[in-house]
């Protein structure tokens, strides 16, 4: 490991074992966009081998954790650290004094605040390395945690001091205040950043680079499984769907079109002959009327897929603003209608907030019901199916051992023009316990869907 | 490709461009020197509004090279982009060629280069002169045109049936811009260099308003880039781009207002937010007063 081509080959193989599709061609590519650079400049080695390995903007946070180990800012406290710092006092018992008694940790508490206030990235840098020298292993710790830096310093309780230094005179609740908030908690998050970065290197130091990047890396974000994404990770997710919905509409609307050209345009043709000498070189075509499918969407909202659910529901609202015509249904165990909550334009969150509070879902049990949902669906909304629908079932066949209505769903799916189904399980688990899987499959095409990786697949495979 | 006017280093990217009108960070200074040095095409996604289209101009502009520029879209086709024969003419000169002419002289004739009309990928390989080519918004085109560009960005050269192989007289500096609407084939990612291209940093977005608006005080500079990147934390339809941005300042300026308070965001928004939900969002999460 101690050669140069020793450490690029591992942090490729890194790179790969954490889910990044790295060819041998790219890596090779890194290696020569090393030979032009300096690389004493740490930020441009970075540079080459984000702009040679790196092909996809989700992929770049995974990257850098990587790229943070395996080419480390500092060995050991590095230089900025000065020795004579001691970490928590202790009290006579040999246990640490509380950060709120200590005046060291006061003195630095108020050196964070003065970097913060300045946003001077270099400068809150090298104070997260110096931090976490003095406050990431309590006496007695064999590892590092960020926690006890975090505890120590605890930036978040900053921030109203913070806001009083920049809002001199000005009126409080207003708009100087929600940009500064913002701009001073984005700066908290970035030390918070710096300091497990920090964290991870002198893990690394201690057991081994590829031993901390395993446990270090989530998987990326396009193979990140829905029922197991955090707040976070719905937030990217959101993100990542849009598009998705944009084309899975295009896709829906292209379908139609297979004969490319509409009726002959002869007045158009007949004027463009006149340039061959009268010779209809080239036809003319009216363009086609573009064809807007109708979508219907039914989602499972309960509790045994929530984490699913709420994708469903992003997917449902940024659906919702590509076509024209969408009525979405959500069911638990009866069904209602949730199209008004999801107007274009509208709050994703609160329309959120707002049909769980109003639409009216749960019939008794609160426990999904397939079978009566898809009925109320059958006897209340009936006509929102017809020869142009596209009906799309997002949920995971669990119907408590409850009855399917199996012949009304297929009744559905008949009168719709395509019926897909979008199941969160792994496929493996179908079929056992109360999943109806197959049984619905046998109906409406079924599909895994876990993850972005297979949402995108399934819009691909719509064309 | 070494030029007079190629570039020596990542600092001297950062510095020619800046002299072109464009303020590069470091990433994006050494991701186009390496471009130029390794003879990769680079390819730049991004949100729309970010600089990208503009990147390609000021490299242009900065190494005294022409700009050709390929739009794509959807039904972009082969004749569009690479290269087609002008049938009019053709049809011209068959109608003109005497009538004890062979037919197969004819023939010969009429598929030479004087009919062939060159469009901006066959244009870029075979202008002697410094060339940047932009291929602009690659996303909107269909799949088809990604093997297009592939067959020519890797060779640099172009097959015409009628006439042969046409190879790249000086390789061209290739810039493909995307939105990322669709996620282009990893064969054509696996031949470009990546630079993602985001909403700069307040510093640089700083730095970017002072240097295009003359005039401006710092610290207004500074709290309409605050406020911008707050608009731009919400997720609306359309977040502001740095133009937007400088449209922005430039209004605060012809207003003749030396702070940007609640009365001034809300009399001025319509020139950043350019959806009526994106205002009315933004007037409940800043707490304006209308």
């Amino acid at each position: 490991m101690a050669s140069l081509v020793g450490r690029h080959a591992g942090f490729v193989a890194a790179l790969r074992e954490a889910g990044l599709p790295v060819s041998t061609a790219e890596g090779l590519d890194a290696v020569r966009a090393l030979e032009f650079l300096d690389l004493m400049d740490r930020e441009s080695v970075r540079a080459a081998y984000a702009a040679t390995l790196v092909k996809r903007s989700a992929h770049r946070e995974l990257f850098d954790t990587l790229f943070d180990l395996w080419f480390p800012a500092a060995l050991g406290d590095g230089a900025g650290h000065v020795p004579g710092r001691p970490g928590r006092r202790l009290d006579g018992e040999g246990r640490p004094i509380p950060a709120a008694l200590d005046p060291g940790v006061q003195a630095r508490r108020r050196e964070l605040a003065d970097v913060l206030l300045d946003g001077d990235d270099a400068a809150l840098r090298a104070f997260a390395r110096d931090a976490v020298a003095s406050y990431g292993r309590t006496p007695g710790q064999e590892s590092w945690f960020s926690s006890g830096v975090l505890r120590a310093l605890s930036p978040d309780t900053l921030m109203a001091g913070l806001l009083n230094a920049v809002l001199t005179g000005r009126d409080r609740g207003g708009l100087a205040e929600r940009v500064a908030r913002r701009t001073f908690r984005d700066r908290i998050a970035r030390f918070e950043r710096l300091v497990a970065g920090e964290v991870r290197r002198r893990i690394a130091e201690d057991t081994g680079v590829e031993r901390t990047a395993r446990l270090s890396v989530r998987p990326p974000l396009e193979r990140l499984d829905f029922g197991r994404a955090n707040r976070a990770d719905l937030d990217r997710l959101r993100r990542e769907v849009h598009p998705l919905a944009r084309r899975l509409a295009t896709r829906l609307a292209q379908r139609n079109r297979a004969g490319d050209r509409g009726r002959l345009d002869f007045r158009r043709t007949v004027r463009a002959s006149l340039a061959s000498g009268g010779v209809p070189l080239t036809t003319r075509h009216r363009p086609r009327r573009p064809h807007r499918p109708d979508l219907v969407i039914l989602c499972d909202a309960s509790d045994s897929v929530s984490a699913f659910a709420h994708f469903t529901l992003l997917l449902t609202f940024a659906l919702r603003e590509q076509f024209s015509r969408v009525r979405a249904f959500a069911f638990i165990d009866t069904t209602d209608e949730i199209t008004k909550f999801f107007a274009p334009g509208a709050d994703v969150a609160a329309a959120m907030t707002r049909m769980a509070r109003e639409a009216d879902l749960v019939w008794i049990t609160g426990r999904s019901n397939y079978g009566h949902a898809i009925k109320v669906f059958e006897e209340r909304y009936a006509d929102a199916i017809g020869p142009r629908t596209s009906l799309l079932v997002l949920g995971d066949a669990r119907s408590n051992y409850g009855e399917l209505s199996l012949p009304v769903l297929e009744a559905m799916a008949g009168r719709a023009r395509h019926a897909y189904w979008l199941n969160p399980e792994p496929r493996g688990l179908w079929d056992t316990g109360d999943s109806a899987a197959s049984r619905y499959g046998a109906i409406v095409p079924m599909v895994e869907c876990r993850n972005l990786d297979q949402l995108t697949s399934f819009v691909e495979e719509l064309a | 490709m070494t030029a007079p006017a190629a570039f020596t280093s990542p600092d001297d990217v950062a510095a020619r461009l800046a002299a072109a009108g464009y303020l590069a960070d470091e990433p994006v200074a050494t991701t186009v020197f390496l471009a130029q040095a390794l003879g990769k095409p680079l390819l730049v996604e991004g949100p729309a509004g970010t600089g990208k289209t503009e990147l390609a101009k000021a490299v242009a502009a900065a190494t005294g090279a022409g700009l050709l520029r390929l739009q794509c879209y959807e039904g972009l086709d082969e004749a569009r982009a690479l290269y087609e024969f002008n049938y009019k003419k053709q049809l011209l000169a068959i109608q003109a060629a005497p009538s004890d002419r062979a037919w197969q002289e004819t023939h010969d004739d009429i598929f030479s280069a004087e009919f062939l009309l060159e469009r901006p990928l066959l244009a870029a390989i075979r202008r002697p002169d410094p060339t940047v080519l932009l291929i602009d918004e690659a996303d909107k085109a269909d799949v088809e045109v990604e093997g297009l560009l592939l067959e020519v960005l890797s060779d640099y050269q172009v097959t015409i049936p009628e006439l042969g192989t046409i190879a790249a007289v000086r390789r061209p500096f290739v810039v493909i811009t995307s939105n990322a609407a669709r996620e282009l084939s990893e064969a054509l990612k696996r031949r470009c260099l990546y630079l993602h291209l985001d909403y700069p940093t307040a510093e640089r977005e700083r730095a970017i308003v002072l240097a295009r608006v003359p005039g401006i005080e710092a610290s207004l500079a500074e709290q309409l880039v605050r406020t911008v990147a707050a608009l731009r934390d919400l997720e609306l339809k359309k977040a502001p781009s740095i133009a937007e941005t400088i449209d922005w300042a430039r209004t605060l300026l012809a207003l003749g207002l030396d702070e940007l308070d609640e009365t001034a965001v809300a009399r001025t928004l319509g020139v950043v937010l350019k959806h009526v939900s994106d205002q009315e969002r933004a007037a409940a999460e800043l707490g304006l007063r209308g």
